[in-house]
């Protein structure tokens, strides 16, 4: 049964609906009633319970972040934002729920019919295997595997399948131009994004998400802040969000891949979108800002929720602000920008790593100014000397003459 | 690795065409082959109703046509008709019709620069803190004649009433306002890498070429051509008010937007010094019948609207009505040459080109 036991929250539920022995110690309330010999339905019961619970509160995570986007851009672009429904326009997501269900479903004649029914719904599963594994508090996590990190990125990744399937089976030619820039796109930024947490990985010795946040002393996104831009910047891109969302850009390819889908699909790929902007911000928690860690006085759930929602507001924020970059841009970004400083980033920390392997206060004190400098020089040389490479054209700043009379 | 062409039919309805724009293109990949534009979405006649009304009917039509510019579509018409009729307007009316006309390039060039940062994928930020600035001009507009969009303000004189004692602080209170909000706008905007990477050397429009297209307003001056019509050839009282014309220096869409925004500025002073120089008297004359009837003759004169030179080539039979009307509209001519700039460029480049040549559709159909 694994490492799910390891799971405070788990064992406490498993405890009460089984007479196991090994459980007596966890067990508050004697109410446990199925016998030992049939303990499997009581993990049943126990998982079914806690897929439910996790599930529900994705969706609910969801429908927070839809209200708390839409009204946080209101407040960023000098407007009220939804005000309509509920207090604070609360319940404006709810409402929106329900219309997008009673839509008509459209299936284009065009369209190859099982892909295109299949992949709103590969948006939207594998974002929900994230949540398990992701440690929330300093007790409250559902599962501990052993390759945390290996899983987490993996499973991020399948998005690029869906969003090519969906842009393929449109039959659509916005759609099929969309799909294929999200596989050039997202295929190019797991690269940085993979080596930056090789950088987390190498600080906590471990590709556990626990040991990540147990190893975390400085944050990480202080400890190594060149490893920290790669990731917010690739994951950004990951989740296809401004200033990369060249794969569903509004005022090019109208909705991209998911011109052509209507009603519940169209939700699907909706919800699986804003899942993974928050599972993904769950992830930059866990492995650039410690996690759970705090002080103590405050419980730690509270500690990751604050800070999970700082990094979805970072989100908005970009959002807010940017405009679009252009494929080939982006293109030049992941490949002549982002996967070197990554490459500077990883084998920065693994020498530090050699030379100290079991660092003290001031040593790591010492490594995170090393770090900094490392930051500064790299992002300076990188600025000056690269970017006219990285944009494709040489840009400076300019400003108008005037007509002489 | 061989390729396949893909033709793709862009428009009418798409969310960067600026109305009921279609194109029809190619691309090779993600580059562009061919673009063929094609128009007609938003044909109403203008010109053919025109002959049927009044020559003071008429203002009406024309606030259709530009509908984000109709107090200079209003001034293009009315200098004709007064040409035509040998109509000598009244001061105040001129000095009305002109604090009106360069409001209202304000609010022109302030949707142009935010529609063409939203076409960038800047996801309607930029676009919202322009409209704002709008939203103050239509505000005064609705003191000066009742109407925000269609206005209908000008008759052949002057201005069909004086504006309420209420509009000129508030006038002052915007002219204080806009240069702090403009610098806000500058800061976000201007100097954004993305923005400069993105609209730098795209689209790039010679000065020969715009010459020979006849293209006209800031997109010539983009170009580095220093032609202004309130310069070259004055209309109203603009010999009177000093004014530097901004010229760019590429010719590409950075240069279109920079040129935009520095005009903003100038208007702003143009409207300051008309505000120093308008004198209390009666803003039409009096003897300007309610039917205007000119002689038998044509007039046509050229102003400059905010997207570029703008004139009501009339005929008249002498009767009530004019014999012919026919528009010399801007963004109509300036969209010509959407298809020679943006080959060869990415798709992403082809919405930014169109929102910075800056066109309405209810102009090129009219």
């Amino acid at each position: 049964m694994g490492p799910v036991r390891e799971s405070f929250i788990f064992e406490f539920l498993y405890c009460h609906l089984s007479l196991e022995a090994s459980c007596s110690s966890v067990r508050v309330l004697n109410i446990a009633f199925i016998p030992e010999n049939l303990s499997w339905i009581s993990f049943i019961l126990t998982a079914f319970f806690w897929i439910f619970v996790f599930i529900n509160a994705a969706l609910v995570g969801v429908l927070a972040l839809i209200w708390g986007e839409r009204r946080l851009i209101g407040k960023f672009q000098a407007r009220l934002g939804p005000n309509r429904w509920g207090p604070l326009g609360l319940f404006t997501p709810v409402a929106d729920a329900i219309k997008v269900m009673f839509k008509e479903d459209i299936e284009p004649t065009l369209s190859d019919k099982l892909i295109y029914v299949l992949a709103p719904i590969l948006m939207v599963v594998p974002v929900f295997m994230i949540f398990p594994v992701i440690p929330y508090g300093a007790k409250t996590f559902l599962t501990n595997i052993s390759v945390g990190v290996v899983f987490v990125l993996a499973i991020t990744s399948i998005n690029s399948l869906s969003v090519l399937m969906a842009g393929w089976a449109s039959g659509n030619r916005f759609a099929i131009i969309g799909g294929i820039r999200a596989v050039a796109m997202l295929l190019s930024y797991e690269i940085p994004m993979g080596i930056s947490a090789a950088g987390v990985v190498i600080v906590a010795g471990s590709l556990s998400l626990s040991e990540v946040v147990n190893n975390q002393v400085i944050p990480n996104a202080i400890f190594q802040p060149l490893g920290f831009i790669t990731f917010l910047v690739a994951s950004t891109a990951e989740l296809n969000r401004s200033p990369f969302d060249i794969t569903e850009a509004e005022s090019e390819l109208v909705a991209g891949y998911m011109t052509d889908y209507s009603s519940m699909k169209f939700g699907l790929f909706y919800l699986g979108e804003f899942m993974a902007t928050i599972a993904s911000s769950a992830i930059i928690v866990t492995f650039y800002f410690s996690g759970w860690r705090g002080p103590t006085f405050i419980p730690s759930e509270i500690w990751f929720l604050a800070k999970w929602i700082g990094v979805i507001a970072i989100f908005i924020w970009f959002r807010a602000t940017f405009p679009r970059l252009r494929i080939d841009q982006i293109m030049s970004l992941a490949w002549k920008g982002l996967f070197e400083l990554s490459l500077i980033n990883i084998l920065v920390l693994a020498l530090m790593i050699a030379i100290w392997p079991d660092p003290s206060g001031m040593q790591l004190l010492l490594m995170t100014l090393i770090n900094w400098v490392v930051f500064f020089l790299s992002i300076y040389i990188f600025g000056k000397i690269l970017s006219p490479n990285l944009t494709g054209n040489k840009i400076k700043k300019r400003s108008v003459i005037y007509g002489l009379d | 690795m061989s390729t396949e062409l893909v033709t793709m039919n862009i428009g009418p309805i798409h969310p960067s065409t600026h109305g009921v724009f279609r194109m029809r293109v190619t691309f090779d990949g993600e580059t562009i082959i061919d673009a063929e534009p094609i128009i007609g979405y938003l044909h109403r006649g203008s010109e053919k109703l025109a002959e049927e009304r009044t020559y003071t009917q008429v203002v009406t039509l024309t606030d259709r046509m530009d509908y984000t510019a109709s107090m200079t579509n209003n001034q293009a018409y009315i200098l004709s008709v007064e040409k035509l009729s040998g109509i000598t307007p009244s001061e105040r009316g001129v000095w009305l019709r002109m604090i009106a006309a360069e409001l209202q390039r304000i609010a022109a060039h302030s949707v142009a620069i935010g529609f063409l940062i939203n076409d960038l994928g800047a996801w309607h930020t930029p676009l919202l803190y322009l409209l704002r600035e709008r939203e103050k001009i239509l505000e005064l507009f609705e003191m000066m004649c009742g109407a925000r969009i269609t206005n209908s303000y000008l008759r052949p004189g002057g201005v069909f009433m004086d504006a309420p004692d209420e509009f000129w602080p508030s006038l002052n209170k915007f002219l204080d306002e806009m240069p702090n909000r403009l610098d806000d706008i500058e800061n976000l905007l201007t100097d954004n890498e993305i923005i400069l990477a993105r609209t730098q050397n795209v689209a790039t429009l010679k000065k020969d070429d715009a010459i020979n297209a006849s293209v006209t307003g800031p997109m010539l001056r983009a170009s580095g051509v220093d032609w202004d019509l309130r310069h070259r050839n004055p209309y109203d009282y603009y010999e009177k008010i000093s004014f530097r014309r901004p010229l760019g220096t590429v010719g590409d869409n950075n240069d279109r937007y920079l040129v935009r925004l520095h005009e903003i500025r100038e208007s702003l002073k143009i409207v300051e010094q008309c505000l120093d120089l308008i004198e209390p008297g009666p803003v039409k004359p009096e003897e300007v019948p309610f039917l205007v009837r000119p002689p038998e003759g044509e007039s046509y004169v050229p102003i400059e609207a905010p997207k570029g030179e703008l004139g009501f080539y009339l005929v008249s039979d002498g009767g009530i009505a004019p014999f012919r009307c026919h528009v010399r509209a801007p963004s109509l001519i300036n969209l010509t040459l959407l298809r020679d700039m943006v080959i060869g460029y990415k798709i992403a480049d082809l919405f930014v080109t169109f929102g910075s040549i800056d066109v309405n559709m209810g102009e090129v159909d009219r």
